[in-house]
């Protein structure tokens, strides 16, 4: 590997050691400390998780717009049959997940056999969905959750960090293999840089979209399972926030360990990089929000860092021909 | 018949009279690197002239009309006249507008979904620099401009919408429009007609004749390009032939004959150096087509026999380079029954997928959009069709890179690098590459189109190498190609199409690069059409 391929896969990874380097001179007291890794680590898993879903459709070449809608309609789907009807936790996530994976379907439906546009299609259904939550929800924040389910998303924990984040990086390896050593991860990634190369060389290019975005959202909804656990509750507006860090979170992590490309490692660096920042500076004493200036900066920033990458590289290639 | 190299024999008369030729370029020569694609080349257009521009592909046809675009510099010395004013050459891009030059190409360059009259509007609306944009005087004009072209053309309708034949009007009129905003009343301008008629139906080609003479009659000259001699014979007044870059003859199309512009167009002396084909082999028919019909081709068949490389060819719009996306399920068919291994496939129904079950494999001609993906390796491109022999749940990443680079070893691919970008390769070992991909899944059946376009002369043999070689394994070539010194090369068999149709069967000793042109040059004219036999 040339020092050139080194330093741009790891890049993000020494951005993210240099900030967590800065707070700890900063602020010693409070940010070097365990509980604030520990704190760090698990509150930001279900982003991690909506940000792991996302890598499907946009593997394959499709947007997702719809996944935070699907993450608030999963979590206030289980608060209402588990904390209001009394139903039992397993059958509530049961039809929570079902509800979300409805949402993927429908999604890869109008995209795949209407051939519509994913961007368009998902940001309709994502508005949808949210005004159905706010519906079902009757716009108020529903609780009563059983315990049991913080028990086993936060409460418990080993080496004092939540459970719920090894879960996300359990998902972390999932896709990793999934992605890198499995024939449909190869395939998806074909459908995605090549449609017509796809097409031509027998791969079913409308069931691997369909799928990707069913993928998604079946993801959102089981990190709105996971939301719902680190609140005890659900609120039909909050889920709302996670849609831009998520796409921040994949686009960044593209520009890492295999730049490029979606890949689940790079994803997980972006989330625990961006975090690290934004809990870096609420300890410094600024307001909240810079988490906005943080995320939404990171976003055209990775994606002008990516468009550079790839011009530098079309660049050589002229001159070498 | 004229003698070749003769200087240019009088002008048309008439209208002419004395006005000085609208376009007189001298001395002209352009090299690329090492390659002289323009040699000292001579054109004059007169007042009031068709201008016909011939040559086979890379003869300098495009080169020549890049220059005038100015979007090639030629080389110095070159001398160009617009109405009897010197110009300096090389023209800055755009500056053939002021000289009162308009080019319509192949692809017209109207946006589709926009209507007629944004389309013909579009120039101006673009430099206009008053706020609002009176649509229903733009729309009476634009009814009025169709009118005084004689025909009649809905302003508000969509362009994809409209018949193929009214879009090239309508590009036609838009780019002399253009052109007459920008003359003085006396001048002349010069229309450039680049392949206009290629998807024409023949009722569309005579009324866009009727269009250009009206042009030539009002507002300027024409400098035509064209494959099609009848069409050229038709509409031209003088005929100018390229050949190697130079130009081999100027001659009055009325005084040649058609057998005597095939002669100018391909010349004689490379037949000594042709390989002969061997005769047909007489394996078992592996593949036939009955009654195909595609966006050109209609009720085509042929057969095609274990271990034989069959040639399909033509000139431009004749419908043969559709063929193989056709056979393959890649393009909507309008009708075709395919025979392949003994079984027989619908072709309106047949997906690649079927097709890839079926044992066949297509290399398409557009390598960067249909064949491969640029961004990836090359060892990802070569091993998509093989991945299930890798256990496909848990991929063996390391046997599929060694044997991805074991096969480049074999198809002598160069870097043998497994993990380069595919894009960075050149041209002849990106189709390396992809022969590689596909010849690994033994096909029965392998589809071509322009296998050798953008390859390196060194790759190019060695892919017709690999072509016989697999041939003589059994595998059953179409190769659908417009070069005919290629087709000379590997083929076993040609057929060469016409009007959607295959319109002669060259095979044998008559499979020479020159028979082929001559074939494809002559197959548009001839009305009989020769079907081979599908029930043999």
């Amino acid at each position: 590997m040339s020092a050139r391929v080194a330093v741009q896969r790891y890049a993000l990874v020494g951005a993210w050691i240099a900030v967590i380097v800065l707070f700890c001179v900063l602020r010693p007291d409070t940010f070097a400390t365990t509980s604030n890794v520990q704190n760090i680590l698990g509150s930001q898993a279900v982003l991690l998780v909506l940000t792991l879903g996302l890598l499907l459709p946009l593997t394959t070449g499709d947007f997702d717009l719809s996944i935070a809608s699907v993450l608030s309609l999963s979590s206030m789907v289980l608060a209402l049959l588990n904390g209001e009807q009394g139903w039992a936790l397993l059958p509530a996530m049961g039809v929570a997940l079902a509800a979300g994976l409805a949402v993927g379907v429908f999604n890869g439906a109008c995209v795949v056999l209407l051939g519509l546009d994913s961007f368009i299609v998902t940001l309709g259904s994502g508005t949808f969905v949210a005004g159905v939550v706010t519906w079902i929800s009757d716009s108020r924040t529903v609780t009563g959750l059983s315990p049991q389910l913080s028990e086993w998303v936060i409460n418990n924990r080993i080496l004092g960090v939540s459970l719920i984040f090894y879960y996300g990086l359990a998902l972390v390896i999932a896709l990793w293999y999934v992605l890198t050593y499995t024939a449909v991860g190869r395939r998806l990634l074909f459908v995605g840089r090549g449609r017509s190369v796809a097409r031509l060389s027998g791969l079913r290019v409308g069931p691997l979209r369909w799928s990707a975005l069913a993928g998604s959202a079946f993801i959102a909804a089981l990190a709105g399972i996971l939301y719902a656990g680190t609140t005890g509750g659900a609120d039909p507006s909050s889920g709302q926030s996670f849609l831009l860090p998520a796409f921040a979170a994949a686009f960044l992590g593209a520009t890492a360990v295999t730049p490029g490309r979606f890949n689940a490692w790079g994803a997980f660096i972006a989330v625990y990089f961006l975090v690290t920042g934004i809990t870096g500076l609420q300890l410094l004493g600024v307001d909240n929000f810079v988490q906005q200036l943080f995320y939404g900066g990171a976003l055209v920033l990775a994606v002008a860092l990516s468009q550079i990458v790839r011009r530098r590289a079309a660049g050589r290639e002229a001159v070498a021909a | 018949m004229p003698a070749p190299h003769s200087t240019t024999p009088a002008a048309p008369q008439g209208a002419a009279g004395e006005a000085p030729p609208v376009i007189a370029l001298r001395h002209l020569t352009k090299r690329f690197g090492g390659a002289t694609a323009l040699d000292d080349v001579a054109l004059t257009i007169e007042h009031g002239e068709v201008h016909g521009l011939l040559g086979e592909n890379g003869s300098g046809k495009s080169t020549l009309i890049k220059v005038l675009a100015g979007y090639h510099a030629p080389e110095p010395g070159a001398e160009l006249e617009v109405n009897g004013r010197p110009v300096r050459l090389p023209l800055a891009p755009n500056q053939f507008r002021e000289l009162g030059l308009c080019f319509v190409h192949q692809d017209l360059g109207l946006i589709g979904d926009l209507t007629v009259l944004e389309n013909l509007r579009i120039g101006e609306l673009a430099a206009s620099r008053s706020l609002r944009i009176r649509w229903s005087r733009e729309r009476r004009a634009a009814r009025e401009t169709f009118e005084r072209y004689g025909f009649d053309l809905d302003p508000d309708a969509i362009v994809n919408e409209i018949p193929e034949t009214d879009r090239a009007l309508l590009a036609i009129v838009r780019a002399v429009e253009e052109m007459r905003a920008t003359l003085a009343h006396d001048e002349r301008g010069l229309l450039v007609l680049d392949e206009p008629t290629v998807f024409l139906p023949r009722e569309g080609v005579q009324r866009l004749f009727a269009l250009v003479r009206d042009i030539v009659a009002r507002d300027a000259s024409v400098l035509f390009v064209s494959h099609d001699l009848d069409e050229v014979r038709e509409i031209t007044d003088r005929v100018t032939v390229l050949r190697d870059g130079r130009v081999h003859a100027t001659v009055v199309t009325a005084e040649a004959t058609e057998a005597e512009l095939v002669e100018l167009i391909i010349g004689r002396s490379l037949a000594a150096f042709e390989h002969t084909a061997p005769e047909r082999p007489s394996g078992d028919t592996t593949l036939a087509v009955r009654d195909l019909a595609g966006r050109t081709v209609d009720g085509v068949g042929f057969e095609a026999h274990r271990g034989e490389i069959v040639g399909l060819t033509g000139i431009i719009g004749s419908g043969f380079d559709e063929v193989p996306y056709l056979l393959f399920g890649a393009r909507p068919c309008r009708a075709g029954e395919l025979v392949v291994g003994g079984r027989s496939h619908p072709l309106p129904l047949m997906t690649p997928r079927d097709a890839l079950a079926a044992r066949m494999a297509l290399l398409p001609a557009n390598r960067q959009v249909d064949g491969s993906v640029g961004t990836l390796s090359v060892a990802e491109n070569a091993m998509l069709q093989v991945l299930d022999r890798y256990r496909p749940a848990a991929l063996r990443l390391r046997r599929l890179r060694s044997d991805a680079a074991a096969l480049l070893d074999r198809f002598d691919v160069r870097p043998r690098d497994p993990d380069a970008e595919y894009a960075s390769l050149s041209g002849g070992n990106q189709q390396k590459v992809l022969l590689a991909k596909w010849l690994q899944t033994e096909p029965q059946v392998l589809l071509l189109h322009e296998p050798t376009q953008g390859v390196d002369i060194g790759a190019r043999e060695q892919i017709f190498t690999l072509l016989r070689d697999e041939a003589q394994r059994g595998t059953t070539i179409v190769c659908a190609s417009s070069d005919h010194e290629q087709l000379a090369a590997v083929c076993d068999r040609v057929l060469v199409f016409g009007r959607g149709r295959i319109a002669r069967e060259l095979t044998g000793a008559d499979v020479t690069k020159t028979r082929i042109a001559e074939a494809a040059l002559n197959s548009s004219a001839g009305t009989a059409s020769i079907t081979t036999d599908t029930e043999e």
